[in-house]
């Protein structure tokens, strides 16, 4: 991809790197780093340009880098199926740091944010419907944080004695294993 | 159906700006109503809270994640090779699409090439899976709509279909057989004949599932012009496979970005025209027929020779192998419990899923588990739209357009 093509944004690209063999053989793949506040400017651009024409945004999602200090890396995967070619946009969000939605340019973008809010707990500023999506009614917590157990902290049971829903504290029969079989000679 | 009929009735009083409707001296409120999450219509686990005015539908709220297990953080808990398994439970109708997505994923990270007939056999498989989907997809549709006979017809054909995955892998659904490096078996002996079987019959078995319904005046009358989906609109949503090829997208990415040897097999990519429920059904029939066209091509030309690669970091040793060989014994059994390590990285692989493009992103820091395994399930695109898909139409549209979406909850919720 023509790197010229990256000028009218160039103030909010951070840095950018390129996969020959990411998305298959033939199809090569540029990645960029964007500053947090421009993605809605840099999203438009993308789907206007008529050097681009990234119509179609198939995927945002979040990984959660625990241990360093811009913790959330949000991940944007546009394609254009005029030019055949992706691109991902990167942006790295540090806790509580928010980032303005973009449902209102791509609208299948609305529960791809529910999901992040509901798993990572990134908050989207001009959010439509900021609503839990994938979690129960009522669920406290970010559960794909790296900080979150795997088991989680509360169980849901039906109690036949009371007749009731219960929502009770996790309670493991068998303590939770967690298997390290990492070689320690190699490695590291 | 639009029903403008009964829409103008209620343009004629005037709405307020709650959405209620008033007429002068009585007030019209309009009817909530819960569909499902036992619906049978409802495919599963869908809690669908519909706004409706009369049978209109005014608004469609689909909550979801009744059936959300944690599949992606699971998978930061396995290794590599363990983590497989779950992508047959994503959308558990295809399953080996999936397992083929996670392990193109997989073997991009490790930079690992696949024989030339392990990705012939995927290619057969894949389809094979194609075809089990497609089945259920418009058989299902059929009966929700109300014919009950293709789909009767259709499982049968689904049974012989499992029966192939159950001779291949050993189990009927959740095979895990397409492993990163190639496929986890050689085909038994005589499989190959027995799928040619299946399919010089099987174009008469459409036919006569077309023969029910492509012509058919009540068929016709649910489906055309209902849950029509304009070019621009299909790609803001993030459409894909059948939804979007039915409104005009020549889009497969078997032909527009090959993976495995669908770049050396020749077939051709239905789309519709006018983008309603009708089209996508004739595109998902037409697409059956050019499955059975790849995997017969795949069965002409499948050439000899292994069928998993061949470094022994990544790919288990024969049985045989093991009993005499000292260092294959020590492979197998740090296979089996470390797995193998990827150095630090990130990979995305997407495929064409019979019901749209199903990614995958895996992102290694260096161990022998995933850091990050996103999925990119196609059903969650699709069940987003329903709210703008069913809006002005009747409430018995509304499960015709979940049919033609082919929802899935176990990839919907993951």
């Amino acid at each position: 991809m023509d790197l010229q093509k990256f000028l009218p944004i160039k103030d909010t690209i951070i840095s950018y790197w390129y996969f020959s063999d990411y998305f298959n053989r033939n199809k090569s793949l540029s990645t960029i780093i964007i500053k947090p506040a421009a993605i809605v400017e840099v999203l438009t651009f993308l789907q206007l340009s008529s050097s681009f024409r990234m119509n179609c945004l198939t995927d945002i999602f979040c990984v959660d880098n625990f241990s360093e200090f811009y913790r959330f890396e949000i991940n944007y995967n546009l394609l254009s199926t005029f030019y055949n070619e992706r691109i991902t946009i990167k942006v790295f969000l540090e806790l509580n740091q928010s980032l303005e939605s973009c449902s209102g340019i791509f609208h299948g973008a609305n529960w791809l944010e529910r999901e992040i809010w509901d798993l990572y707990g990134v908050f989207f500023s001009n959010h439509p419907d900021l609503r839990r999506i994938l979690t129960d009614y009522g669920f406290d917590g970010h559960p794909m944080r790296k900080d979150f157990p795997l088991s989680g902290y509360f169980e849901v049971r039906y109690d036949d004695e009371s007749r009731k829903v219960l929502l009770e504290p996790v309670l493991l029969t068998q303590e939770f294993r967690y298997f390290d079989f990492i070689s320690p000679w190699e490695n590291k | 159906m639009k029903n403008t009929e009964l829409l103008n009735i209620f343009e004629a009083s005037s709405v307020s700006k709650n959405g209620n409707l008033e007429t002068n001296d009585t007030q019209l409120k309009n009817f909530w109503l819960n569909f499902g999450p036992q619906h049978p219509a409802a495919h599963g686990v869908l809690r669908l809270v519909l706004e409706l005015s009369g049978e209109v539908v005014e608004r469609a709220d689909p909550h979801i994640g009744l059936l959300h297990r944690g599949t992606e953080k699971l998978i930061e808990y396995k290794n590599y090779l363990q983590a497989l398994p779950y992508f047959d439970r994503l959308d558990y109708v295809s399953m080996m699409v999936q397992e083929q997505a996670y392990s193109l994923a997989v073997e991009r990270l490790l930079g690992c090439s696949v024989p030339q007939r392990a990705q012939y056999i995927r290619v057969l498989f894949a389809e094979i899976t194609r075809l089990l989907n497609h089945l259920l997809a418009v058989t299902t549709h059929a009966l929700d709509v109300g014919a009950l006979t293709p789909f009767l017809w259709g499982f049968e054909e689904r049974e012989k279909l499992m029966e192939f995955y159950e001779r291949v892998s050993g189990a009927r659904m959740h095979a895990a057989y397409i492993r990163p490096g190639g496929v986890a078996q050689d085909l038994p002996l005589g499989l190959s004949l027995d799928i040619y079987e299946f399919v010089s019959q099987f174009g008469y078995r459409i036919n006569e599932i077309e023969e029910l319904l492509t012509n058919n005046r009540i068929w016709k009358q649910r489906l055309v012009n209902v849950g029509v989906v304009t070019l621009s609109e299909a790609l803001n949503f993030g459409f894909s496979g059948p939804m979007l090829r039915g409104s005009g997208c020549i889009w497969d990415l078997r032909k527009s970005q090959p993976y495995d040897v669908y770049d050396q097999i020749d077939f051709s990519i239905p789309v519709g025209v006018n983008g309603d429920c009708y089209d996508r059904y004739l595109i998902r029939i037409e697409e059956m027929r050019q499955s059975l066209s790849i995997i017969l091509q795949c069965l002409n030309n499948m050439p000899a020779g292994f069928i998993k690669t061949d470094d022994r970091k990544i790919s288990p040793p024969s049985r045989a192998l093991m009993k005499h060989s000292m260092e294959s014994l020590i492979h197998h059994f740090k296979l089996y419990s470390e797995g193998y390590n990827i150095s630090k990285g990130e990979s995305y692989a997407v495929v064409e899923a019979p019901k749209g493009e199903f990614g995958v992103f895996v992102m290694s820091d260096g161990s022998n588990k995933p850091y990050r395994c996103r999925i990119r399930a196609p059903g969650f695109f699709h069940l987003q739209a329903l709210d703008f898909m069913s809006k002005g139409h009747l409430l018995a549209d509304v499960v015709t357009i979940i049919g033609t979406q082919d929802i899935v909850f176990g990839e919907v919720d993951r």
